[in-house]
């Protein structure tokens, strides 16, 4: 579908050398690096609104490299949004539409098909800077969809919002996704929203592209220490999220089951990082809501902490200090058990 | 508690003061002169078809000017606010030249270019449009020293437009040209209006620059140091208060619009 070849981007003080990229048409790919990385303005390459220094992009077969940004059909959403602020919402999602002289009905026929797919009806006559942050996005998205482009770029589009709409407009992302398909381009440097959202994941970094692998083998196997440092949080399951009347939401994994806090349904991610599980000899009686028996399976050893490879299944990975590690002379083999809390089980 | 109030606000109360000194410096030699004037006279004066003559002179010179600054700086003031080139700051620097020059230096200057026996005086007079003692003339002085003030108002204003907006607009299947009267145009309007404003004021207010290149027709501050050095103060003034009525009358009335506008956004 897009096809980025040997792609340079000179930003002055640093330069992406080139980037190879090979985006299948449906595809929804992340961009993760971070911040400074150049990663707007590789979207702003690949739309033509930024001069390339030298390498090829082709759209669905077609070169599109030289073409001017109006005739290639890919549309960008901005963090910030970048919603015409002299226009109403109904007047910046037309734009498109009246450029290209689509006829009243064609239009109205458009207005109504993005206003049901993204709940805007109410905020059409309104202007931009009546908006909350997570409104104007989505107008930014209805904006970017009314052409019908062939391809979505979207640079950052969760970042400015706060973490409730955050939440909510990662969700609609990737419904939208799920429904329409539209082929995507989304940057970010939010490990966990890469996750979520990704059916492949880029990782750039130090002026290239460090590894590029479905989202589980990014996080499973970092392909150098750039990735590894990115994936600091070091368990992430994939699973499935339940609600129970008596226990609230559950997290289930290999069979077992992680109370959580979380309005998320079905199919979802947890995160949980090392440092937040406690390992004991014994059950150990708390406020926690999650505790396991497992078996040491694995010790790498950091200097002042350890990280430990707690097999449950699944596998857990626990920071330790040496002065615990030592007194409770944990070693592979040895039976365990790990506590934390199920506020500490991040759901994305 | 008086003077509580007064140690804790000490530079306020003195910049208080030395404000009021500068503010009333400005105003009260404006108020002294309409306030002292004959009515009477006033009303004479209000129809004596020579004043009248000259003040509507000065608004339509004025106006001509600002139409061509318009047209022509505006492209510049874009181009300034968008592009980064090698000797930009010498362009922008030299396009200021205008307001800090003698205005009657910049009069000669244009008098060695726009003159019969020069450069564009020539090219001109061949289609028949002479500047010297022409109302072409007055417009080309008028232009020449108030210019900056709307290339610099519109350049701040299109600074002001994310260049983001334009590229969303690209995106969107609009052209260079689109984007600039659908975007960027509209939303830089405001600064593009109070420069054209601006301009327009200091083009009526141009005396220096004019009077090199064509005394003749005569504007309205022409004619007032006309009548200040052939008849005296007691002629002159009722001119100049009528001048000084005038364009106050104007720009509030503009500045009330433009800023009415504004509440309207």
């Amino acid at each position: 579908m897009i096809e980025v070849r040997d792609l340079w981007v000179d930003l002055g003080d640093f330069v992406l050398r080139g980037a190879n990229l090979d985006i299948s048409a449906g595809e929804y790919f992340v961009i993760l690096g971070p911040t400074g990385a150049g990663k707007t303005v590789l979207l702003e390459s690949m739309a033509g609104l930024y001069p390339l220094k030298r390498g090829r992009i082709w759209l669905g077969g077609r070169e599109v490299t030289g073409l001017q940004p109006e005739k290639r059909g890919i549309s960008i959403v901005y963090q910030d949004q970048m919603l015409f602020p002299h226009l109403t919402v109904r007047d910046n999602i037309t734009f498109g539409l009246k450029i290209r002289k689509d006829s009243p009905a064609e239009m109205e026929a458009t207005l109504a098909w993005l206003s049901e797919l993204l709940g805007i009806d109410h905020l059409l006559d309104r202007k931009p800077d009546t908006l909350s942050g997570g409104e104007k996005q989505k107008i930014a998205l209805a904006r970017a969809l009314s052409v019908r482009p062939r391809l979505l770029l979207l640079d950052e589009p969760l970042s400015a919002l706060d973490p409730n709409s955050r939440e909510v407009l990662q969700r609609e992302l990737k419904r939208l996704h799920e429904q329409y398909r539209v082929t995507t381009v989304h940057v970010t440097h939010d490990f966990e929203e890469a996750i979520a959202l990704a059916d492949r994941v880029a990782v750039i970094g130090d002026g290239a592209i460090q590894q590029i692998g479905t989202p589980e083998q990014i996080f499973r196997q970092p392909g150098s220490e750039f990735v590894a440092r990115f994936a600091m949080v070091r368990n992430i399951f994939l699973g499935e999220v339940r609600s129970d009347e008596s226990e609230g939401a559950l997290f289930e994994v290999d069979g077992v089951r992680l109370a959580v806090v979380t309005e998320h349904h079905g199919r979802c991610h947890a995160s949980l990082r090392p440092e937040d599980i406690i390992v004991s000899h014994a059950p150990f009686p708390s406020s926690a809501r999650n505790s396991f028996a497992g078996t040491i399976t694995g010790v790498s050893d950091k200097g002042s902490t350890l990280l430990l490879t707690i097999n449950v299944p699944p596998d857990f990975v626990c920071l330790v200090t040496r002065n615990s590690f030592e007194a409770m002379e944990l070693s592979v083999g040895r039976q365990v058990y790990i506590t934390f809390k199920a506020s500490a089980v991040n759901i994305f | 508690m008086l003077k509580e109030w007064v140690r804790s606000n000490k530079l306020t109360l003195t910049f208080i003061l030395l404000g009021a000194v500068i503010f009333l410096f400005i105003i009260v030699p404006l108020f002294r002169m309409i306030f002292a004037s004959d009515p009477d006279i006033l009303r004479e004066t209000l129809f004596d078809p020579e004043v009248t003559k000259a003040i509507l002179l000065t608004l339509y010179t004025a106006l001509i000017a600002t139409g061509v600054g318009f047209v022509l700086g505006v492209p510049l003031a874009y181009l300034l606010a968008r592009h980064e080139f090698r000797g930009k700051r010498i362009v922008e620097g030299l396009i200021d030249v205008p307001i800090v020059v003698p205005h009657t230096a910049a009069g000669i200057a244009l008098l060695f270019v726009f003159g019969r026996n020069f450069l564009a005086g020539r090219a001109f007079d061949a289609v028949g449009i002479h500047f010297v003692d022409s109302t072409a003339g007055i417009v080309v002085a008028m232009l020449f020293v108030s210019v900056p003030f709307l290339i610099d108002s519109a350049k701040e204003g299109f600074k002001k437009v994310d260049v983001r907006l334009e590229k969303v607009a690209r995106t969107l299947g609009a052209s260079p040209w689109q984007t600039f009267f659908k975007i960027s145009f509209p939303l830089a309007w405001r600064s593009i209006l109070s420069g054209n404003i601006m301009m327009w004021a200091r083009g009526i207010s141009e005396f220096g620059a004019v009077i090199i290149l064509a005394y003749h027709p005569m504007i309205a501050p022409t004619l007032i140091y006309e009548r200040f050095e052939t008849y005296g103060l007691t002629y002159s003034r009722p001119v100049a208060v009528l001048l000084i009525l005038i364009s106050l009358i104007i720009f509030v009335v503009l500045r009330t619009l433009v800023k009415g506008g504004r509440k309207g956004d």
